[in-house]
């Protein structure tokens, strides 16, 4: 049983333990990093944002009447570029990951703290390129850089841009490294891997991915630099190189990306469904090792992305068949949850609405993806809005409902403050109708034939694309809202008790917001995760 | 979930020193087992951005074979195998700097480790030398590009022999740029062992280099046969 007791001064906590602005740029402890990176990636998230907007603002009209097609190009590439690989990527693992897992499991940090620090700058200086390029004119390939257009005819800062997202790719690396390490060699005593919190074992699997991914990623763009700024080259025909090669290789990284963002979601709505249904997960093992299967079987479907690239039609079989298979554990997971919830008591609170709408919104995007994969139908479908649908489905629908489900459920144990549960119930609600009023829409215009990356479309198109942006200004809305009430709640909300939510595992265990160790003493581990008896379950907002 | 708890031996939050358990770790154990894995983890890294270049080079070689074994007798055969003796030394010397750290031998670290320095920088000299020579011939891809063989003639499949050159310069490149990042860790491991910092106790930093060092020298292994050895012969000159 624990009981909120009001503080009567100013408890010792990583905020005020060490003061000045030099302690936070030059810290080790994984808490600030984390917060670090939570600067770093609202502020790109924003940047992104303001691209997305302009998007559809100008798809308002069917005429090409706000910027004219270069400029438009430039637009969809830094919404993808600025949106993949400085916000979605770092965003749960660099943020949440960080923070938690060190306290998850048991730990005083992760395994190498000056690395983590270190990764936080390399991100922050591959923004930094990304920016400088935004700055100077943008770059207009669109964030999958296919050859020869990228390395021969781009007008855009290519070079520059590659750059900064071969950086920021290390920056990647070395948090999956240091997370690879920490899980193995730092548990605290008695943590088995089958006590582990489920949302260990989702970066588990992702920071397998970004060990194993993101290195080809990086030489894909050396060869691409090494292409477009010294003239040595591996795609063009005109060196005698074949375009399709790059798109294996860029696609060997950026499809298993897509589950880079998409894990640590899952990780963090296993968490809140098994918290707010006062329940131990249905399937434990289950859910685990299904994140460990999307991890290896997303390593072997990227030929999905090359069904109308010139692949040879038996490697578009094998692709299409495999690409089926990612659904099972995807499957897997979303039963499993439903199962959770089943027989348990529910409360509807803010971060179980996120994660409730993750579950809706997560389903109808990959199932969707098997639109996609079946050879015939994408044919069909290939480079319209059903696609842009699709993975927005599963990348905002999916990672940023994750996201936001994350920030809503951790924001007491990271600030050590309540925000206002009437406003967030409202944002979230109002995020999920704007959502859909966005994206929902392009699955029709992309079954009609509308493409995507167009900024002139023919008339019959409009009221669909209104439908969109009107749905874009209710989302942004609807993220604008949680920025006013998180903030203010810093400074206005309630202090937070050790565990509002009556949850189970071990961050739980130590005060909000914890202290600069994490645990007083370390704790010893003879339990399962999720061990829920009646008396433990405290009700709380 | 009960937890009993227990004190935590170590001092939390004492200041990290060199050679010492640093604060977030549980003991000496602990902390060389970490370090172990992560560098074993970065060399998986390492395979697979390597990996990409090896992929480019099989899907091309498997596509314009003429091509690559007509440009692989532009390389030259005695230099690359010479270097590729330096490096394989220069693994020999490495391994013994790792034995010598375990056995606490403070003059033979710094000397073992000397002498690695020394074959890293004979093997990148060499190559800089042999980079040279293909700028000078006309080798070098989007450069006056204009390969011949021996005879003069051109070489055959001539729309497809810039590939072998640019993956010749991509993968020696990227390896001699992990050669010259390995010898800016020499030189700082060298001034480190020659203030007595490694002991038998705690020499983490010698033996991890070592396995980053090996690392460098096999990717040669499979470099050196791919580019100066493959179907050489197969070409009438």
């Amino acid at each position: 049983m624990i009981a909120a007791t009001p503080p009567t001064e100013i408890k010792k906590n990583f905020f005020n333990q060490k003061q000045g602005l030099a302690s936070w740029l030059l810290t080790y402890d994984h808490k600030r990093i984390a917060i670090l990176y939570l600067l770093g990636v609202t502020f790109f998230f924003a940047i992104g944002g303001i691209f997305a907007a302009l998007i559809r603002l100008e798809l308002a009209t069917p005429a090409g009447d706000l910027v004219d097609s270069n400029t438009y190009n430039k637009f969809f590439t830094m919404h993808g570029i600025i949106m993949v690989f400085l916000f979605l990527i770092p965003s749960i693992p660099a943020v949440f990951g960080n923070f938690l897992i060190p306290l998850m499991i048991g730990a005083k940090d992760v395994a190498f703290p000056r690395l983590n620090l270190l990764s936080w700058y390399i991100y922050m200086i591959g923004g930094l390129f990304i920016i400088t390029v935004l700055l100077m004119g943008g770059v207009d390939t669109g964030w999958t850089f296919y050859t020869p257009f990228s390395t021969s005819y781009s007008n855009g800062y290519v070079v520059a841009a590659g750059m900064g997202i071969f950086i920021a790719g290390f920056s990647s690396i070395l948090t999956g490294l240091n997370f690879i390490v920490t899980i193995h060699r730092m548990r605290a005593p008695g943590l088995t891997w089958f006590r582990l919190p489920l949302f260990i074992w989702a970066h588990y699997a992702t920071s397998m991915i970004q060990v194993l991914g993101t290195p080809v990623i990086a030489v894909t763009l050396f060869l691409l630099v090494l292409e477009r700024g010294l003239h040595i080259g591996f795609f063009d025909p005109a060196y005698g190189g074949d375009p399709v090669l790059f798109q294996h290789m860029f696609w060997f990284y950026s499809h298993p990306a897509v589950y880079i963002m998409i894990l640590p979601s899952m990780g963090v709505v296993t968490e809140i469904i098994t918290t707010f249904s006062s329940k131990k997960p249905f399937g434990y093992t289950f859910i685990a090792f299904s994140s460990v299967a999307i991890a290896v079987f997303g390593f072997i479907v990227w030929g999905h992305h090359l069904f109308v690239s010139g692949q040879s039609a038996y490697a578009g079989m094998v692709f299409s068949v495999l690409s089926y298979i990612v659904a099972i554990p995807s499957a897997i997971k979303v039963f499993n949850w439903t199962a959770t919830m089943y027989k348990g008591a529910v409360r509807l609170t803010t971060p179980m609405l996120y994660a409730l709408g993750f579950i809706g919104l997560f389903t109808i995007g990959g199932l969707t993806g098997l639109f996609l994969a079946s050879l015939g139908m994408d044919v069909h479908l290939t480079d319209t809005y059903f696609v842009v649908a699709h993975f927005h489905y599963v990348m905002v629908g999916g990672a940023i409902m994750g996201f936001l489900g994350g920030i809503h459920y951790w924001w007491p144990k990271i600030f050590g403050k309540m925000y206002n549960e009437g406003w967030s119930k409202i944002s979230a609600v109002i995020i999920f109708i704007g959502f859909n009023l966005t994206f929902f829409p392009q699955f029709l215009l992309g079954y009609m034939g509308m493409p995507r990356r167009y900024h002139v479309y023919p008339p019959e198109f409009q009221v669909l694309n209104v439908l969109s942006s009107a749905g874009a200004s209710v989302l942004a809305i609807g993220y604008l809202i949680p920025f006013c009430y998180l903030l203010y709640s810093l400074k206005y909300g309630p202090d937070a008790p050790p565990n509002p939510w009556g949850a189970t595992t071990l961050e739980w265990k130590t005060q909000s917001p914890p202290i600069t160790q994490n645990f007083e003493v370390t704790p010893v581990v003879t339990q399962e995760a999720y061990t829920y008896t009646t008396e433990e379950v405290v009700h709380v907002g | 979930m009960d937890s009993e708890t227990v004190v935590a031996p170590s001092a939390a939050g004492a200041p990290p020193q060199h050679g010492h358990v640093e604060h977030h770790f549980e003991d000496a154990s602990q902390q060389k087992d970490a370090a172990t894995v992560g560098m074993w983890v970065f060399l998986v890294t390492e395979v697979m951005f390597f990996g990409g270049l090896f992929l480019a080079y099989f899907a091309y070689r498997q596509a314009y074979p003429v091509a690559f074994a007509s440009a692989s007798n532009n390389t030259n055969l005695l230099i690359g195998a010479a270097n590729t003796t330096v490096l394989i030394c220069s693994s020999l010397t490495m391994a013994l700097a790792v034995h010598f750290a375990a056995i606490g031998k403070k003059n033979l670290i710094v000397l073992f480790l000397i002498l690695t320095l020394l074959l890293g920088g004979t093997f990148l000299s060499v190559k800089a030398y042999e980079y040279h020579d293909k700028w000078v011939k006309h080798e070098v891809p989007g450069y006056n590009f204009d390969c011949r063989t021996d005879t003069g003639a051109p070489c055959a499949d001539a729309a497809h022999t810039p590939l072998f050159f640019s993956l010749y310069f991509g993968m020696t490149g990227l390896h001699a740029m992990h050669m010259i990042v390995g010898v800016g860790i020499l030189l700082f491991l060298i001034t480190q062992a020659r203030k007595g910092r490694y002991t038998p106790a705690w020499h983490t930093p010698v033996e991890l280099f070592g396995l980053y060092w090996h690392f460098v020298d096999i990717v040669w292994i499979f470099l050196f046969p791919l580019l100066y050895l493959i179907d050489r012969s197969a070409m009438p000159k």
